[in-house]
């Protein structure tokens, strides 16, 4: 994929940020050794645990955790610390690549965004705490405030990582920056704030009694860590389900090969291109994976399994049918509402029903009307948005098209 | 709902009388009362929290912090509120809180006893590292002892199992979670008697608290997906309303035969779930087949013989499944070769497979088809013995003749399914056929 400028922005500024903190704390060296040791090691064992392949939030939660509660630090056992930002940059910096070593021999490729967020939030912390905190700033800040103090910083610091992932993501996608930058705001509840508070609380624990809450504190972590990733695990096996769920009316013959999943990719980029959250996204690709269960209940094939040719009656009749199979699988009852919509006039049809519609009509159109299919269905499309297809999906359908270049094989 | 026996009130009221034996110093006891009652209130916020996100098991950073920091009959009354205002989701409620609260309370009470005895309080008070894991680790030892001795002790009352075996499958299992929270309870107790404060310790909990979430999450998840694989079987039923309900007694049958030979409870239930999508693959042959009376023609029967493929083909993608996607596509083989679709002979059928074979033949002699009445239990099962060596593998044979002497064969009925009836045309199904 070729760079995108914002990309290589935060990038240049990552390394700059890097390298300008590796001069530093190579021309003064580093202070307090074992410190800087004991966080380094903490870091380097949060990214060797990394889970790599699901896609989750925060990938590596104790490494964050230690690599802010190490900017944040300011007091070990009780006794005043003198690392300044650079050197947290540099120990953070030297932890993560040695981490990342595992990883990059299984031919899991650098991930250059990962470590430039890392880097650039951490120095964010550290730059905003540690200069104030040598200068006694904080000297009228005791007890209780102390730790609110960390607390707000944190905070601080934890919007700023958001901003950046959602403009990462942006650049290296293309989708609409508000939506992105709404996720990231809303997973800072759920993981997010359990790495705040574990770095304050590492800090904090530090300080009153020295190394030793490291090992302890870290265990809960790692706990909390286990049990996201058990989560994402078993989503895994779940979307794994749906999908052959979906290939049922496949083998069945009702629908031709790969229809479903073709349907389901292009619903999830017509719904980020319109800005749906992520659970709006899930609901719309389960739906669209399942969007022809209906079809089961035929006792002939409808020929190619091409709904979108059928009189209205009927094609509303099969989405009431697959309505009913899906409401018996378990799945959020969303779903089920999704399918049992798709055929209804567009005006009285949920967001998600009326992407159903669109993209499935599209795909059933173009997939073999040979060079010009995707044009001529889009021209379809457009020539129905009347009633049957709502104009703002059709025309986020044909960005979506144009951007991605996602031509049907047959077509492309 | 059975009545509770009479010795397990018995037993519930003496451990309640001791409860109130660990509470009695109480007005002598000299201590932070807004300690106490902070913790409390924490207590209670978390328990409640747990039955809005409906997680088993309870909170114990917040009792066992309170072992750490009061005396013992002190830290013993934060489990109290909390415990009694907890849901029960089971009858007798009343019964059932009073249960809990007088376990918990005497278990906080004897690990903050251990904690104190062993100068556990002054340790956290000077954050004395490491040596403050010493009493820590046994408070959370004392702790996890009393509360499983306690309910080895009812269960062996109520279901008569061995005390012994009561007991230890219990600690083991429980010891490493409540170790975990041990040491977050610990962390908060250093940090509540630091200069930062109760705020500090609160931050502790958060990370707690975000992993419970994940962990009710995981479970949630998982009640769908299982639901899911249930629908793959459902849309079986709609094409072939005859065989209604057979999916999942032949899951059961598989999943009895799985335990009679001693697998372990993983496999026991992938074979489970291998009986159940056994037949996944008549999805993909016709439903005018499926639903034809009368002989099949020998073309006809060709095109039903390819279910065990179609099967396969759309379980593969499912990794956790494992050796139950073999079993679909094996499950109409035979011992001598003359199944189907590879002709396999003997060892070269997977185990699983071999096993669903069984239970599918059970199954389908005891329940009514639309061309037969069904076969009793014992006709069955000497068919099948007649059957084993040539057709079935006479482990599994034998191993479901052993376990239905011993159980009786009870095929779970559930709202929607009626398995000894001919089934009526399902709802779903009602529609298609009105329009043919």
């Amino acid at each position: 994929m070729s760079a995108r400028p914002l990309t290589v922005l935060i990038h240049t500024c990552a390394a700059l940020l890097a390298a300008g903190c590796l001069a530093a704390t190579c021309r003064t060296g580093l202070e307090e050794r074992p410190t800087a040791l004991a966080f380094g090691v903490l870091v380097t064992v949060g990214e060797l645990s990394r889970w790599t392949g699901a896609r989750v939030r925060e990938a590596a939660p104790l490494a964050a955790a230690g690599a802010l509660s190490y900017a944040l630090l300011g007091e070990d056992a009780g006794h005043s610390t003198h690392h300044g930002a650079p050197q947290v940059v540099a120990v953070v910096l030297a932890a993560a690549l040695l981490g990342s070593v595992p990883h990059l021999a299984r031919g899991h490729g650098p991930e250059l965004d990962h470590l430039a967020r890392r880097v650039l939030t951490v120095g964010f912390a550290a730059v905003c705490f540690q200069p104030l905190y040598s200068r006694g700033v904080f000297d009228a800040w005791r007890g209780p405030a102390y730790a609110l103090l960390l607390l707000a910083l944190l905070a601080l610091t934890a919007l700023c990582d958001a901003v950046l992932a959602a403009a990462l993501a942006h650049s290296r996608t293309g989708w609409p920056f508000g939506p992105l930058l709404r996720d990231e705001l809303h997973a800072l509840l759920g993981i997010g704030s359990a790495v705040c508070a574990t770095g304050a609380v590492m800090a904090l624990a530090v300080a009153v009694v020295g190394l030793w809450a490291l090992p302890v504190f870290s265990l809960p972590l790692l706990l909390t860590q286990l049990s996201f990733r058990r989560y994402a695990a078993v989503r895994t096996t779940y979307r794994q389900t749906i999908a052959s769920l979906a290939r049922a009316t496949e083998i069945a013959g009702y629908t031709p090969a790969g229809h479903a999943l073709r349907v389901a990719s292009l619903c999830r980029a017509v719904g980020r291109d319109l800005g749906l959250t992520r659970p709006e996204l899930s609901v719309l690709e389960h739906a669209a994976l399942m969007h022809d269960i209906g079809q089961l209940s035929l006792v002939d094939p409808v020929p190619a399994g091409a709904t979108a040719v059928l009189p209205t009656a009927e094609q509303r009749r099969i989405a009431l049918l697959g309505g009913a199979v899906v409401r018996q699988t378990g799945v959020d009852s969303a779903v089920a509402v999704v399918v049992e919509r798709q055929a209804d006039p567009y005006r009285e049809q949920p967001v998600a029903a009326r992407i159903v519609r669109a993209v499935n009509a599209y795909e059933e159109k173009a997939r073999d009307a040979g060079p010009g299919g995707p044009l001529t269905a889009l021209e379809e499309l457009r020539l129905a948005t009347a009633e049957q297809y709502a104009p703002d999906v059709v025309e986020s359908l044909a960005r979506v098209l144009a951007r991605d270049s996602l031509t049907l094989p047959a077509a492309g | 709902m059975e009545a509770v026996p009479r010795r397990a009130r018995a037993y519930v009221a003496s451990t309640a009388l001791g409860a109130l034996l660990c509470l009695l110093p109480l007005p002598a006891t000299r201590t932070s009362w807004s300690a106490v009652a902070l913790l409390a209130l924490l207590y209670a916020a978390c328990e409640q929290a747990a039955a809005r996100w409906r997680v088993a098991g309870t909170f114990y950073p917040v009792l066992l912090a309170g072992a750490f920091l009061l005396p013992p009959s002190a830290a013993a009354l934060v489990a109290l509120p909390g415990a009694l205002f907890s849901r029960a989701d089971q009858r007798p409620r009343t019964l059932r809180r009073g249960r809990r609260a007088a376990q918990l309370v005497l278990g906080v009470w004897a690990a903050s006893a251990v904690h104190g005895a062993l100068g556990g309080r002054d340790a956290v008070v000077a954050s004395d590292f490491p040596y403050a894991l010493v009493p820590a680790g046994a408070a959370v030892l004392a702790f996890c002892l009393v509360l499983t001795a306690l309910d080895g002790g009812l269960r062996a009352l109520t279901e008569r199992v061995p005390l012994r075996r009561a007991w230890r499958g219990l600690f083991a299992r429980s010891l490493a979670p409540v170790a975990v929270h041990g040491l977050a309870g610990l962390m908060m107790a250093v940090l509540w008697r630091s200069p930062y404060g109760p705020v500090a310790a609160l931050l502790v909990l958060l990370p707690m608290c975000v992993s419970w979430w994940a962990f009710a999450q995981y479970h949630r998840e998982r009640a769908a997906h299982q639901a899911t694989i249930r629908a793959l079987v459902q849309a079986v039923d709609i094409k072939d309303e005859y065989t209604r309900g057979h999916s999942e007694r032949v899951g059961q049958a598989s999943m009895m035969i799985a335990r009679e030979l001693g697998m372990d409870d993983e496999r026991v239930e992938v074979l489970r779930f291998a009986g159940i999508l056994h037949d996944v693959g008549k999805l993909g042959v016709p439903t005018r087949l499926l639903r034809k009376d009368g002989p099949l023609t020998p073309e006809e029967r060709r095109v039903i013989e390819l279910h065990p493929e179609y099967g396969h083909e759309m379980v593969r993608g499912i990794g956790f499944l494992g050796e139950a996607r073999a079993a679909v596509l094996h499950h109409h083989e035979r011992l001598d070769g003359s199944g189907y679709p590879y002709g396999l002979v003997g060892t070269q059928i997977p185990e699983s497979a071999r096993v669903v074979a069984v239970a599918d033949a059970f199954d389908a002699m005891t329940s009514t088809r639309s061309y037969r009445r069904a076969r009793p239990v014992p006709v069955a099962l000497q068919e099948l013995e007649r059957c084993a060596g040539s057709q079935f593998d006479p482990r599994m044979v034998t191993a479901l003749v052993r376990a239905l002497v011993r159980d009786g064969w009870h095929p779970a009925v559930t709202a929607q399914e009626e398995p000894r009836v001919p089934a009526p045309p399902a709802p779903v199904a009602a529609p298609a056929r009105a329009h043919r």
